[in-house]
């Protein structure tokens, strides 16, 4: 299932948070945004999962507006991995993980034998079954955003939006994660720090900076030493992955760098 | 031929004679039971839940409690109680043993008070009030005690008490606040207000004895749509600006409330404040309990329909959306339903404290967050709650009356204190 986003516009107080935004995910694609704080990546995808109406511009899913469909049929098409952390009473890992399934019920319908049996296998594959009766507040930031994200599984969406999905977790859960979402066959699309990740796992990445995507391509076409300087105000190496060949971005801290004509720290931020 | 119970009611040497022994050997039987059955239950629970995930507990138990409380006791902690995905037959059996409880517990307190009247001759009256059955002149009296005060009272204890539990469970999930309760919204001062609005200024005077019940729910209506219209912002209400609106608006209210007493200062005023800032059930009638018991079972039912929209709500606004839960408009909805039905108990009881804000947290320490079970547990604690309290609170120190939140405060503190440690109860948060 398609993910469009036409001239996706936010506009708060005047001030335009994402601008005019065209991006395409196709069926199964994984699409990354990266981009520096504040630059919309966040507001943009908010756009997608239904939190923050659009003040322009169409959020198509499937070929259908998606904030004209009812909310629940959204939902049992798109699900969400949000940077909201979770629970504030103590509910289960089992229990949170089982209320991905709302959107396919309704009221209180209880869970069938088969959801049941959905549940324990994202688990298993999120690797936290051995936590399904602990409480959700007492875990740490890495297994509780693994629930999370089995929560988004259980909802088997058509298409999945990630906000850093691999926040708080370790290195081996991050590829884990990532490599889950490239083998699922879902259409991604994913916000991303981490250049090097974004890389390896994205089919295409789109580049965000104030509001506006200003390089979209394959990881290696937009990962350029110089658009890395202008738009995250940084200076990079990029290599070749010895293995994959896909790019790597290498950084150096300025007071380890050899040559004298450093640029400052800060050139090309915006606020 | 109605005579003043207050003669029978206010007769201590029977009183004193009867009250040490009986009620506090029953307490602590029905307290015996209750732990027994708990036990039996959570294991029943655990053995389920083990047996749907077909897994037995893993030694995984290094990572994650680091933030369980310490426990009371050095030795002999028992493990954080495991709990299902689907606890059914769990629940089915604890809603019985609960029921059980809660009928002999009104029971109980029909019997007791400062004229005890033996359990046959109590079982008799009510049977005799129920079939319109004969009742020699000589037990005119006593019947009248049972059937005309204790009974309306009691069965007002228990609708208030689960009333209060249910509204505190569903607003804290609403607001996503540990701390809220079903008073937050500014309900308690507003009652009060148009309680004291209606004694000193006579109107809704037409509605003879009610006009004051009735000036307090409107009170209450009009307390909570201030708060909610006030809140109300871009994009919705936030719950952190309702929590912050309601508390602001209550001292506001409160404030309206003692200027109007001190321009004022009738004695009638001053009883009409104390009554509804204190609590009590000793207004019970016939006359006002099916209403107060309409609004309260109609608006239970509704929250429990509305279980897993409260489970998703409680994962955060933009969470609820990416789940097909429009969790602003399912805000707005349930919260009139709150509403009427703390506007229905505080004009009928007054306001009674800490049942709504710590019977929900109690009932999530035994059997979890769900609001599932939650909305159906916890009008049973609630309820067995509160007719034990309001039992204490008259007999006590009879013929005065405690004030009600003082004792739910005296035994509920301490249940609270003692589940928050041993379980290692974590609060929204951390």
């Amino acid at each position: 299932m398609d993910l469009h986003l036409d001239d996706l516009t936010v506009t708060v107080d005047g001030r335009d948070l994402v601008d005019r935004l065209n991006l395409t995910v196709t069926s199964g694609e994984v699409v990354g945004l990266v981009g520096p704080n504040g630059s919309g990546k966040s507001t943009a995808l908010r756009c997608v999962y239904r939190a923050l109406r659009p003040s322009g511009g169409v959020v198509r899913v499937g070929g259908s507006d998606l904030w004209r469909l009812p909310l629940r049929t959204g939902a049992q098409r798109l699900a969400a991995l949000t940077q909201e952390g979770g629970a504030d009473f103590d509910f289960t890992v089992a229990e949170i993980v089982a209320l991905g399934r709302s959107p396919h019920k309704s009221g209180n319908q209880p869970l069938t034998e088969a959801e049941r049996a959905q549940c324990v296998r994202a688990m298993e594959q999120l690797d936290i079954l051995h936590l399904a009766h602990r409480g959700i507040l007492e875990l740490s930031g890495g297994e509780r955003q693994r629930t999370l994200i089995a929560r988004a599984i259980v909802q088997q969406p058509k298409v999945m939006v990630l906000d850093e999905p691999t926040n708080h977790l370790d290195v081996r859960h991050q590829l884990r994660l990532l490599d889950h979402l490239r083998r699922s066959g879902l259409t991604v699309l994913v916000v991303l720090h981490d250049l090097n990740l974004a890389a390896a796992t994205c089919d295409r990445i789109g580049v965000l900076a104030d509001g506006r995507l200003v390089a979209a391509g394959r990881p290696a076409d937009v990962l350029t030493t110089r658009l890395i300087r202008d738009v995250f105000g940084v200076e990079a190496s990029i290599v070749e992955h010895p293995i994959t060949g896909d790019p790597q971005v290498l950084f150096t801290l300025d007071g380890a760098r050899s040559d004298s004509e450093s640029p400052s720290p800060m050139k090309g931020t915006r606020s | 031929m109605r005579s003043p119970p207050s003669a029978i009611e206010n007769d201590n040497d029977y009183h004193y004679a009867i009250w040490p022994r009986l009620p506090l050997k029953s307490v602590m039987r029905t307290v015996r039971t209750t732990a027994t059955a708990a036990t039996a239950i959570r294991t029943a629970i655990t053995a389920r839940a083990i047996r749907f995930s077909g897994l037995v507990e893993s030694g995984d138990s290094a990572t994650g409690t680091i933030a369980t409380a310490p426990s009371a006791s050095p030795v002999g902690k028992p493990p954080p109680s495991p709990r299902s995905l689907d606890g059914r037959s769990g629940t089915v059996v604890l809603v019985t043993v609960l029921t059980v409880v809660l009928v002999g517990s009104v029971f109980v307190a029909i019997g007791l008070g400062s004229a005890v009247v033996p359990p046959a001759d109590t079982a008799r009256y009510l049977w005799a009030a129920l079939t319109e059955g004969v009742i020699v002149p000589d037990e005119v009296t006593r019947y009248q005690i049972i059937w005309q005060i204790r009974t309306p009272r009691v069965l007002l204890a228990v609708i208030v008490g689960a009333g209060l539990s249910a509204v505190g469970a569903a607003i804290q999930a609403l607001v996503r606040n540990s701390l809220a309760d079903p008073y937050i919204l500014g309900v308690s001062s507003g009652a009060s207000v148009g309680a004291v609005t209606v004694s000193l200024f006579g109107v809704l005077s037409a509605l003879g004895i009610y006009a004051v019940s009735v000036g307090a729910f409107i009170g209450a209506l009009i307390a909570t749509a201030l708060v909610y219209l006030i809140a109300h912002g871009r994009g919705g209400v936030s719950p952190l600006r309702l929590v912050l609106t309601g508390v602001a608006l209550s001292f506001g209210f409160q404030a309206l409330m003692s200027v109007m007493i001190y321009f004022t200062p009738t004695n009638e005023a001053t009883g009409t404040v104390l009554f509804w800032t204190m609590g009590s059930f000793g207004a019970a009638t016939w006359g006002t309990l099916p209403v107060a018991a309409g609004f309260v079972v109609v608006g239970i039912l509704v929250l429990q329909r509305h279980s897993r929209a409260l489970d998703v709500m409680s994962l955060g606004d933009e969470t609820a959306a990416s789940l097909g839960v429009d969790a602003v408009s399912a805000r707005r909805r349930l919260f009139v339903v709150t509403a009427v039905m703390t506007g229905a108990m505080v004009a009928v009881s007054g306001t009674i404290g800490f049942v709504g804000l710590v019977i929900p947290h109690i009932t999530r320490m035994v059997i979890g967050a769900t609001h599932a079970r939650l909305l159906l547990i916890a009008p049973f604690f609630g309820a067995i709650l509160m007719v034990w309290v309001d039992l204490l609170a008259r007999t006590i120190v009879a013929p005065r009356e405690l004030q009600l939140g003082v004792l739910t405060a005296l035994i509920g503190v301490p249940v609270f204190v003692y589940l928050m440690r041993r379980n290692g109860y974590v609060f929204g948060g951390r």
